[in-house]
């Protein structure tokens, strides 16, 4: 038997209505430790990166780690792994939440959907009982009104994973939400989802899970947790203040994109800042299983213009839906986030997509007559108004629904779009963080934080402070991120865990759970093999260099403002070292020497 | 005085460590299902609350258990369960005012602060679980854990 993985996974035939049991192949458990490792494989294998990421010869993963459901910290974490609906590269989000650890109590790992269903189902997991069923009577309900209908229907103590009217409507970035909240946001893996009929997974379980040294896995698990207790960042700000504790730092580190990047400090910050969000309208901490930290924040608003209770903000989405639209009402933010869960949209993609059209609108692009009503930067009530449009693809909500790529496009503006591979960017302005801005250009699934957070070392000085204006060593930087992040990912972990510990302690962990004996080099190698297998699939689906790369004002435009005024971000330089780090050519394409290394040959 | 675990549900943030530890613990296996403390989650309401036995003084459980299986430790105040004389039968659970003993796989499962040493709360990062001495504990705030837990029986029953 295997230790920490569940040893199962799930193959589901949607077109045909099966459903199979297949074993977890040690051997490629070893290599690819699980969720997005393991994921990317199945994919690579399987499917054709060429297809249309919603033609049903796709496959949408739902994956767990072999650290998802047991005891270390962080570790309650499931992926969903497929062609991303918005960018055409491979994609992979990742979710807290329950629903994760319930699935390897189950006694899976991980599941895989193939072909399409003719009508709406769900799949219901009671341990050892798995079936499809009808869904058509939750098509059309939102995430919280599925939510609640299936806890009705099958009990309380089910776990739920699913997409709301934006994922049925395949809007291009819905996402799959479990727990009402917690969203595997981002690149449009819901409307993957959509696209297959499959609504929800449902899941109830009753077994366990073991470590190979249970003695030598506790002591790991409590090093960890003391460490993260321990931690400023990890033990105090972020169970404080949640991850908008960012706002204020980031907003004075000029890096905090206002306006659609056109400005990079928002005079409103502090009114939409995690201190005013814990003194206006948190209810309490909410954390994921198996989490310290609890960054998780249960909101809600006051009777007036916008009221609701719900989760969040979180730092991401109070800039995408507060900074980068100039709104500056918390209560506009807060709302919108809720409509975002409600309808399952990912809120990044969802914020910037309307500042992508209010600046389309500001430069005379797009007429209010086209989008059928005034949508200036600052106007909270639009923002909000347009968000629902897109979940529910009403009005001109319809064409945003594409994401800001492809709307930039339509209306002869693409250098608008502030994303690389269709994905908008996260919440930080790289002419002023370079490292991050080298990590957005090489991200594979297209502009994104969370494959290689450089502002840990560039802005918070976490493991170490590195100068966030110069180019120097920021590739092999990237890299590091980069590889270590796959390999947590894999793990099971959330990325927060790496605010108080790093490659020895992870290494430790899944050396002692698993049994497999890893030292912190085979566990990078592991992040550095996913990471090229990623590579690999979007080179194979048509991506290449020319992609590699960031919107013009961002290489050509100078910083107005602030501590980085004037800079732009020097790419060339640090995609040409990163590319020969990496062991690829010139053109981003790793070599045969480098797959041969990996076993990817 | 004896130390006693201190249940201060306000701090819990519903990550469900305890239930982890525990279970690998006292069951072996990660396994929240075969936990002896059990964090109730009601999330639209944020309402977490860990369910855990307090060892009350007047045990019905241990006056009702037809095996004698449940046992109060005379030094430590615990109500331990001997587990050789327990057949699972279920009547502790039934019995137990407070809804904080499980019988699965015919057996009796319920906290002994895993003698002396409770592994939850070395787990419980926003310290909602401590082991501290009995006046740690305002008796008030004991009896408001204890009325609350009685309270919740019948909809974890449910």
């Amino acid at each position: 038997m295997m230790h920490a993985y569940a040893g199962k996974m799930l193959r589901v035939d949607l077109s045909s209505r099966t459903i199979r049991t297949e074993p977890i192949d040690p051997q490629q458990a070893r290599a690819y430790l699980g969720g997005r490792g393991l994921g990317t494989r199945i994919m690579y294998d399987e499917v054709d990166p060429k297809i249309d990421a919603l033609d049903p010869a796709n496959k949408l993963i739902l994956a767990a780690g072999p650290l998802t459901g047991m005891s270390a910290a962080c570790g309650g974490r499931f992926m969903a792994i497929t062609k991303g609906a918005l960018t055409g590269a491979i994609a992979c989000s990742n979710c807290g939440g329950t629903f994760g650890p319930e699935l390897k109590y189950a006694g899976y790992d991980l599941i895989v959907f193939e072909g399409a269903a003719d009508e709406p189902v769900m799949l219901v997991i009671d341990d050892d009982s798995v079936e499809l069923r009808p869904a058509k009577h939750l098509w059309g309900q939102n995430v919280h009104q599925t939510e609640d209908a299936l806890h009705a229907e099958l009990g309380a103590d089910f776990h739920l994973a699913s997409i709301g009217p934006a994922g049925e409507k395949l809007v291009r970035f819905a996402c799959i939400i479990n727990d009402k909240s917690r969203a595997a946001g981002r690149s449009g893996v819901g409307a993957v989802m959509g696209s297959k009929k499959l609504k929800a997974v449902a899941v109830r379980g009753t077994g366990g899970l073991t470590a190979a040294d249970p003695e030598g896995f506790r002591t790991a698990c409590l090093d960890s947790l003391k460490k993260l207790k321990e931690g400023e960042i990890s033990g105090t700000g972020l169970p404080a203040f949640g991850t908008a504790i960012l706002v204020n730092i980031i907003n004075e580190s000029g890096i905090f994109p206002t306006r659609n990047f056109q400005e990079s400090q928002f005079a409103l910050a502090e009114q939409i800042s995690g201190e005013t969000i814990a003194e206006q309208i948190l209810v309490r901490p909410r954390a994921c299983v198996a989490c310290p930290i609890a960054c998780g924040r249960v909101t809600a608003l006051p009777n007036g213009k916008f009221s609701g209770r719900g989760e969040g903000p979180e730092y991401e989405t109070v800039w995408a839906l507060g900074a980068d639209t100039g709104v500056g009402d918390l209560t506009a933010v807060t709302k919108a986030n809720y409509i975002c869960n409600e309808l399952g949209i990912d809120t990044i993609t969802a914020g910037a997509t309307v500042a992508c059209a209010m600046e389309l609108l500001e430069k005379g692009a797009i007429s209010e007559k086209e989008i059928g009503r005034t949508l200036s930067f600052g106007d909270a009530e639009a923002m909000v108004d347009m968000i629902g449009k897109i979940g529910r693809r009403e009005g001109f909500g319809d064409v945003l629904a594409e994401g800001s790529a492809r709307v930039a496009a339509k209306y002869g503006r693409p250098e608008l779009s502030m994303g690389t591979k269709k994905q908008e960017f996260p919440a930080y302005d790289p002419r002023g963080v370079f490292g991050m801005g080298l990590q957005y250009a090489t991200s594979n699934r297209g502009g994104c934080h969370v494959r290689g957070y450089l502002i840990a070392p560039e802005i918070l000085g976490v493991p170490e402070k590195f100068d966030p204006h110069t180019p120097d060593g920021k590739a092999a930087l990237d890299i590091g991120f980069q590889d270590l992040t796959a390999a947590l990912d894999a793990a099971g972990l959330c990325l927060f865990i790496t605010f108080s510990v790093g490659g020895p302690e992870i290494t430790e962990m899944l050396r002692t759970a698993t049994g497999f004996d890893y030292d912190v080099d085979e566990v990078m190698r592991a992040g550095e093999r996913i990471w090229n297998l990623e590579k690999l699939f979007n080179l194979q689906a048509g991506l290449s260099r020319k992609d590699d790369t960031l919107p013009k004002r961002l290489l050509t435009e100078p910083m107005p403002a602030g501590p980085a005024k004037g800079m732009t971000v020097p790419l060339e330089e640090m995609l040409a070292e990163y590319y020969r780090l990496r062991g690829w050519t010139d053109q981003g394409q790793p070599t045969q020497e480098k797959l041969v290394a990996l076993g990817l040959s | 005085m004896a130390n006693v675990l201190v249940i201060d549900p306000e701090k819990c943030t519903s990550c469900r460590l305890c239930e982890l530890a525990c279970s690998a613990r006292n069951a072996g296996a990660y396994r929240p299902a075969r936990s002896r403390i059990r964090v109730l989650i009601r999330a639209d309401e944020a309402f977490y609350f860990p369910r855990v036995c307090i060892q009350c003084e007047e045990a019905p459980c241990i006056e009702e258990c037809p095996t004698d299986a449940l046992v109060r430790d005379a030094a430590t105040n615990v109500v331990v369960l001997k587990e050789d004389r327990c057949d699972g039968c279920g009547v502790c659970e039934s019995a137990c005012p407070y809804g904080v003993i499980w019988c699965l796989d015919d057996k009796a499962h319920k906290c002994d602060l895993c003698g002396g040493d409770p592994e939850c709360v070395r787990f419980c990062a926003p310290d909602a679980l401590r082991y501290e001495s009995q006046d740690r504990w305002p008796p008030g705030d004991r009896q408001a854990y204890a009325d609350r837990l009685r309270g919740l029986v019948q909809e974890v029953k449910r």
